[in-house]
């Protein structure tokens, strides 16, 4: 019997497939607002197109979202775009781009814990968008660094009026980036990696 | 110009309604965690919902061919990850939801047909080796 080949099956291109050897996986979380560019900065240092992987909400409405007043059960599709970072022939580096609310982030197991950190992504023509991710990362303890993704119509702050307007203590390391750059994009991972390796470093001492 | 500012939420300031951080326990019950949402996809899995802790980045290795037993989603899917695949990858290939999809594995590594491979997350001390080996690695790129 003929058989039909793997391209009737959705599923990786064969470049695509991880070495046999991949023997464990890590992740990094990139949140945002809506249009901030976290799928444009998962997409420009992912070694496969950008994946979504979907999850649907099914709850009361109890004034979480716009919808004030509406008690019904809604069902909501809520995706995730993510991409991959081949790191070793052992290990892969997984990004996620999620919503900032923090509703959404209970519909992936330990989306925030299992990670090893996080970029909080922002614009500065809506800065108080990313107001509260950052609060709830912080009562997380889920160590981020703030990548300021610079539009052309965006207004220019210097870095230390951004950081003292986030209120954020002076290690966390706040970067400017053009999310469509790969080399930008990078940037912003190793920025994060050199900042947790500082906290790793910092708390072997103590 | 100045931006806007951040002001820290207080805890006894929280006058705005709950959110659902700590959703209802499902009404099933098993061995859910607190922080599952309810209602999750079950239709595809004929399991009793039971389910293995699998991460978006568990890989997932299938460890034979399928058998005649298994369900078309799971003849997909064994064929999907002869090499090894992250459940978050399977949940987009297969246009699954990621409950459904952790469902479906669940299954098959109860069969013992998929072996999983369990992600590195984040401990109270980094390993550094490991934020070291994401660094070399990310400078290749």
């Amino acid at each position: 019997m003929d058989f039909k080949s793997s391209d009737t099956i959705p599923g990786p291109r064969t470049e695509d497939h991880l070495p046999h050897t991949a023997q464990a996986a890590v992740k990094i979380v990139i949140v945002g607002g809506f249009g901030v560019g976290k799928t444009t900065m998962v997409g420009s240092v992912s070694e496969i197109r950008p994946l979504t992987t979907e999850e649907t909400m099914t709850q009361a409405g109890i004034g979480v979202d716009d919808n004030y007043g509406s008690e019904s059960k809604t069902a909501t599709t809520v995706a995730m775009d993510f991409g991959r970072i081949s790191i070793t022939d052992q290990l892969v580096l997984y990004l996620f781009g999620t919503p900032g609310q923090e509703r959404f982030w209970f519909l992936w197991n330990g989306l925030f814990e299992g990670a090893l950190g996080a970029v909080v992504l922002i614009d500065t023509r809506r800065l108080e968008v990313s107001f509260d991710v950052m609060g709830r990362l912080e009562e997380r303890g889920v160590p981020f660094v703030v990548a300021v993704n610079s539009f052309p119509d965006g207004p220019r702050y210097p870095i230390e009026e951004l950081r003292t307007a986030l209120d954020l203590s002076p290690e966390i390391p706040i970067i400017e980036c053009d999310a469509r750059r790969r080399a930008s994009s990078r940037d912003v991972l190793m920025t994060l990696m050199r900042f947790l390796h500082s906290l790793a470093m910092s708390g072997a001492l103590t | 110009m100045t931006p806007p500012q951040r002001k820290r939420r207080q805890p006894d300031q929280d006058h705005l309604p709950p959110l659902p951080s700590v959703p209802p326990a499902p009404e099933h019950g098993g061995e859910e965690g607190d922080n599952k949402n309810p209602e999750r996809l079950y239709v595809i899995s004929g399991s009793d919902g039971a389910r293995a802790e699998l991460d978006l980045v568990t890989l997932i290795v299938a460890r034979a061919d399928p058998p005649p037993s298994v369900t078309p989603e799971q003849t997909v899917l064994l064929r999907l990850c002869t090499a090894p695949l992250s459940v978050a990858e399977l949940s987009a290939y297969l246009n699954l939801p990621f409950s459904a999809m952790t469902a479906l594995i669940t299954e098959l590594i109860t069969a013992e047909l998929v072996q999983a491979r369990a992600p590195i997350v984040r401990q109270a001390l980094p390993d550094r080796s490991l934020l070291e080996a994401v660094m070399h690695g990310l400078q290749k790129l």
